[in-house]
């Protein structure tokens, strides 16, 4: 085949065809299509405002990678004002995490922006590898999944910053819609479709790359040669997130456009305000102080269970009366370390540390 | 029709490496002229009747003697049973790629290439990356 020129200079010769919508585009082209869209996406969100502390959300991972890198290119070169931090997260994984960490440190020097590491085992006294000898396999991605978001609003309580950007794509929103539908989880539905959320007096999280497809993250990693770590967490399995990959795949393969569809799907639910009284009201964790649905968060259950030998008294109800049967928490239970509310402490206030005990 | 040796650069990355020893850059080298049914014998002279390997089955297997030029479809099967280590499944699904693989032909989307049908030519460097792991 005839080598094409570039949709859109028409010098230089097509070298991706972008799955959005069909064109054939250049590598100079690309960079440049690529990065101002998440500029538009910022933009029209209005997710930041000048002198914001913006921690980066970063595993290592292509998407994180790629994310540091725009974020980095626009903060620059349209002046958001911005003060970038890399946060990421050590969950204690040996041959996974301690390996993709290495790739976060040398970002950190590549790109000059400060890295924070908080630690599972700082945080909770306990590291995945631990967990999963006492649980298992089965439910650890619960406990991974309660313990790293909490650990990232931890983080970012410490560097005093107010926003956490994640490296979340199209593809993963969309796989998001999905599953929520297929669980049918309404009250979900619409809200994992937002770019930015805010619990009641939580960090900001925001999903720079809402729009941008998981092939042109991949690309655009490819062609600027980042440096990126990609192995599957060695814990796991997640069958059914990965059912749902492989059907959205399976999707785009057909209709490269079902992806933005579903998102755009996902967008248009709207979830009637009875529908949303029944969830319940935030409260703060009477035990460390987050933000919390009951009297203790999720963290602080799922530790108590790991600390009295009862991993699951938080992951079935059952197994939830059968702990409370067993009589009241000990004293001695942890108090999760690095935690205010930031509206209490205001964003540059010094962070009360509790030793663990 | 002689039968010339193409001499390729292979490389996986994003996770697919894992399913090749986990090596990211190969060198191979595999005949021009193949069978059309994408069998891959070590030695291509070996006439399609004579080869015993277990092929998915397609049409085209019944068209035993014919070739082609060697296609990026030839070159996945042939990656596959000559260089793949385990779970073939997460490589080739429906005789391409498995979804969510990306695929460049000297730094360039195969999208624009014509995929499989490409024809290889000698020195070609050919990229697989999984986009699946990791995030
Ligand atoms: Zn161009
Ligand atoms: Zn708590």
């Amino acid at each position: 085949m005839p080598p094409r020129n570039c949709a859109l200079c028409a010098n230089a010769r097509a070298m991706l065809k972008r799955p959005k919508t069909g064109q054939q585009i250049c590598r100079g082209c690309f960079f440049y299509v690529f990065e101002t869209e998440v500029h538009n996406t910022i933009t029209e969100a209005k997710l930041f405002k000048p002198g914001d502390k913006v921690a980066i959300g970063a595993s290592g991972g292509k998407d994180s990678t790629v994310l540091a890198h725009v974020m980095k290119t626009l903060n620059e070169r349209y002046q958001y004002g911005l003060d970038l931090f890399l946060l990421s997260i050590d969950e204690g994984i040996t041959g996974y995490r301690d390996d993709s960490l290495e790739t976060v440190k040398r970002n950190q020097q590549q790109y000059d922006i400060p890295l924070k590491i908080l630690s599972y085992d700082e945080l909770y006294g306990w590291t995945m590898d631990a967990i999963v000898s006492q649980v298992g396999k089965k439910n650890n991605c619960t406990f991974c999944g309660v313990f790293r978001r909490q650990a990232l609003d931890r983080g970012a309580a410490t560097l005093g910053v107010d926003h956490i950007v994640t490296g979340h794509n199209a593809d993963d929103i969309a796989e998001t819609v999905l599953m929520n539908i297929m669980r049918g989880d309404i009250a979900r539905l619409g809200r994992c479709t937002l770019i930015c959320t805010q619990g009641e007096d939580t960090i900001k999280r925001s999903k720079p790359f809402k729009y941008a497809y998981e092939k042109e993250i991949v690309m655009y990693a490819y062609f600027k040669k980042l440096d990126y770590f990609s192995t599957e967490c060695i814990y796991s399995p997640d069958a059914y997130r990965g059912h749902a990959r492989v059907f959205l795949k399976d999707l785009e393969a057909a209709r490269p456009s079902a992806i933005i569809d579903i998102i755009h799907s996902g967008e248009a639910f709207e979830v009637r305000e009875e529908v949303k009284a029944t969830q319940k009201v935030q409260q703060t964790c009477q035990r460390c102080g987050y933000m919390s649905s009951n009297e203790l968060c999720k963290a602080c259950t799922l530790l108590e269970g790991l600390e009295r030998g009862m991993a699951n008294s938080a992951i079935t109800d059952r197994a939830r009366k059968k702990l409370d049967a067993e009589g009241p928490a000990p004293d001695n239970l942890r108090t999760i370390p690095f935690y205010r509310a930031p509206s209490a402490a205001g964003p540059n206030a010094s962070i009360a540390v509790e030793a663990p005990s | 029709m002689s039968t010339l040796l193409l001499s390729l650069k292979i490389e996986f990355s994003g996770g697919l490496e894992l399913l090749f020893s986990n090596q990211r850059s190969h060198r191979v080298q595999i005949p021009s002229i193949v069978p059309i049914d994408n069998s891959t014998s070590p030695s291509a002279a070996v006439p399609a009747s004579d080869i015993s390997m277990d092929l998915p089955t397609s049409p085209q297997s019944t068209d035993t003697g014919k070739t082609k030029a060697a296609d990026i479809t030839y070159l996945m099967y042939y990656l596959r049973d000559h260089l793949l280590k385990e779970r073939v499944e997460l490589f080739m699904e429906g005789g391409t790629v498995r979804p969510g693989i990306l695929v460049l032909i000297n730094d360039t989307d195969w999208e624009l290439e014509g995929e499989g049908e490409y024809i290889l030519k000698d020195r070609d460097e050919v990229v697989f990356i999984s986009t699946l792991h990791g995030g």
